[in-house]
């Protein structure tokens, strides 16, 4: 009956969603302890959070190649236990691993794999050399993959991906191992697609991507969702509009964290810094100042997924 | 760019989205294999010719020419004519053993070809069967040069000799599964090794290719007998040299067509495991 309810333009639902590892001794491994999400058509949808936090496990399950061990999952209101392939041939999945053939020239890795879908020879000829135009590789064609970049290839796969025109493009850790030029082509051709209307799906644990593509996210740790809602509402939620940023000599971070105490409306020590989550960082500084304290650095800036972050589980995101 | 840049023939799409049945995906895994044998297929074609005659002239010619014929073989026959049909299962069976086992670790480790072939309507069991096709189409072409060098080298007595073709391709086809199997669950390419050092290798030497069985040990003997390549060697030889019977015949194709399932089986549940498990 809910299934008859629902919105069409839900395309995923997981409601209880559980992944457990069996292990040979011991306990069984729980990867994915329950949790509930929709991704709608046309959204950029992240699972924001640090490693082993269940992100890329979760994408396995919606990529249906691990089964679900506990709770719902539908894609397209198909289960995928049952009808992996069926879902999968209207899904792009771009992995961790670019797992290209190296040996291959880089148009010869999108046909092979587009024959896979099925798709006729001439097809994949016309796609593959839009694709190629669109990630920006189109004089790279006729080279081995062996000899691209890491940037190149990971936009190689992206567009390996995209050959059987899928309705969700799954992207785990899209930029992970990318220098920050790399990252900022690979981000611009997200973005495209996004504009195009392509229903995007990504895990990342860098909260700028999140906040730069994501029309909503959810914050996962340790196989929870500990969070979910737009960038801009999470922020608002759980963060002040401005942190100040402080570092004190070494020694005495502990006694100026003690100090600060009522500045602001929380204070927040770290190893290395002291933030202070304040709506007005400057007046929050003079305040500092005006207590005697006087950091090495100070700096004032806007909140930011990494506070939420911080703020619910109390730890960052990047160890 | 505009939006239309990302979407192309609609029809094609649509066609893409209908998943065929198990034959015909396992036909596209097979055909990514067809891509990669086009770049490398010259080699192989040498090497396949080159192996079987150099064998066949040492063996035979060679080691054949000082071991007392008509003597201590099993219907009389010369020395050659005695190892060739064995020869012919035991290098199927280790050119099952050789698809089985750096293709499938490449495809996991290397190429990851695997892994992008999971992520399209592929399944384990299609990606198994599609790679086994190509495992079992470069036995059957291996095994025909060999026959073929078997028939120039005067070793085939009888008409039966023909089916001696698809009884090696059956008992490369076991082990090419069988190794599929295994393989399926490394991680480095040790365990293959040892794999060809303490299963094919003594396989190859004690399943009665190069002497009759009857001069193995007692105690060897059915152990001999529980290997399919021994069933294969036997069989082989009864063929080519015409002293088959309906009854044994049986007993041996049925041996080996047990075994296969058992290794198909296994391989099929292991290849689950590994492709929808265990990353």
């Amino acid at each position: 009956m809910s299934e008859l309810r629902s919105s069409p333009e839900v395309l995923i639902r997981a409601e209880g969603l559980a992944k457990t590892f069996a292990k040979k001794q011991g306990a069984a491994f729980t990867a994915v302890a329950g949790i509930d999400f929709e991704v709608r058509r046309g959204e950029v949808f992240g699972f924001l959070g640090p490693n082993g936090a269940g992100k890329s496990t979760t994408m396995r399950m919606i990529g249906c190649v691990s089964p679900v061990s506990g709770g719902r999952l539908k894609l397209f209101g198909l289960d995928p236990n049952t009808e992996g392939p069926r879902i999968r041939a209207r899904l792009g999945v771009v992995p961790q691993e670019d797992s290209l053939d190296l040996e291959m020239r880089a148009r010869d890795n999108l046909h092979v794999y587009g024959r896979y879908f099925g798709l006729p020879r001439a097809v994949i000829r016309e796609r593959a050399e839009r694709l190629l135009e669109f990630v920006q590789l189109g004089d790279k064609a006729e080279e081995k993959v062996d000899s691209l970049s890491g940037g190149m290839k990971r936009r190689l796969t992206i567009a390996r991906a995209l050959i059987n025109d899928p309705e969700i493009l799954i992207l785990d850790e899209p930029t992970t191992g990318l220098d920050p030029q790399a990252r900022h082509v690979v981000w611009d051709r997200l973005y495209r697609l996004k504009q195009q209307g392509v229903t995007l799906i990504l895990t990342t644990h860098y909260m700028d991507e999140a906040e730069q593509l994501c029309d909503r996210l959810v914050v996962m740790d340790k196989g929870r969702i500990a969070a979910e809602g737009a960038p801009h509402e999470l922020i608002e939620r759980y963060a002040t509009r401005e942190v100040l940023e402080l570092r004190f000599p070494l020694g005495e971070q502990e006694q100026a964290a003690e100090k600060l105490a009522g500045i602001g409306e929380r204070v927040e020590p770290l190893p290395d810094r002291v933030l202070v989550y304040a709506q007005d960082g400057e007046a929050a500084l003079a305040e500092t100042r005006g207590r005697g304290l006087e950091p090495v650095t100070a700096l004032v800036r806007r909140s930011s997924l990494e506070d939420v972050f911080l703020h619910l589980t109390g730890r960052t995101l990047v160890d | 760019m505009s939006a239309q840049t990302l979407t192309p023939d609609t029809a094609a799409t649509e066609r893409s989205r209908r998943v065929p049945g198990g034959l015909v995906l396992s036909w596209r895994q097979f055909r990514f294999w067809l891509t990669l044998f086009r770049r490398t297929w010259r080699g192989t074609v040498l090497s396949a010719i080159l192996g079987p005659v150099m064998y066949l002239t040492a063996m035979g010619v060679g080691i054949g020419t000082l071991i007392n014929q008509n003597h201590d073989l099993p219907g009389g026959v010369g020395y050659l004519s005695f190892i060739a049909p064995g020869v012919l299962a035991a290098t199927a069976m280790q050119n099952g053993m050789g698809e089985g086992s750096f293709t499938v670790l490449g495809s996991l480790k290397w190429n990851g070809n695997y892994w992008a072939a999971v992520n399209t309507p592929q399944r384990p069991e299609d990606v198994l069967l599609g790679t086994a096709m190509q495992g079992l189409m470069r036995i059957l072409g291996l095994s025909v040069v060999f026959f073929a060098s078997m028939l120039g080298f005067g070793t085939v007595h009888s008409a039966w000799g023909l089916l001696a073709l698809p009884v090696a391709l059956l008992t490369g086809a076991v082990f090419l599964f069988a190794m599929m199997a295994f393989s399926v669950t490394l991680n480095t390419d040790q365990g293959l090794n040892a794999a060809f050092r303490f299963v094919m290798t003594p396989l190859f030497l004690f399943s009665g290719t190069f002497f009759p069985w009857q001069q193995l040990p007692g105690w060897m003997q059915p152990i001999a007998f529980a290997t399919p390549l021994w069933h294969g060697v036997v069989l082989s030889r009864e063929l080519t040299l015409g002293t088959v019977d309906a009854g044994s015949a049986l007993i041996h194709v049925g041996y080996l067509l047990a075994a296969l399932a058992v290794a198909y089986g296994v391989a099929r549940r292991n290849f689950r495991r590994r492709l929808y498990l265990s990353r």
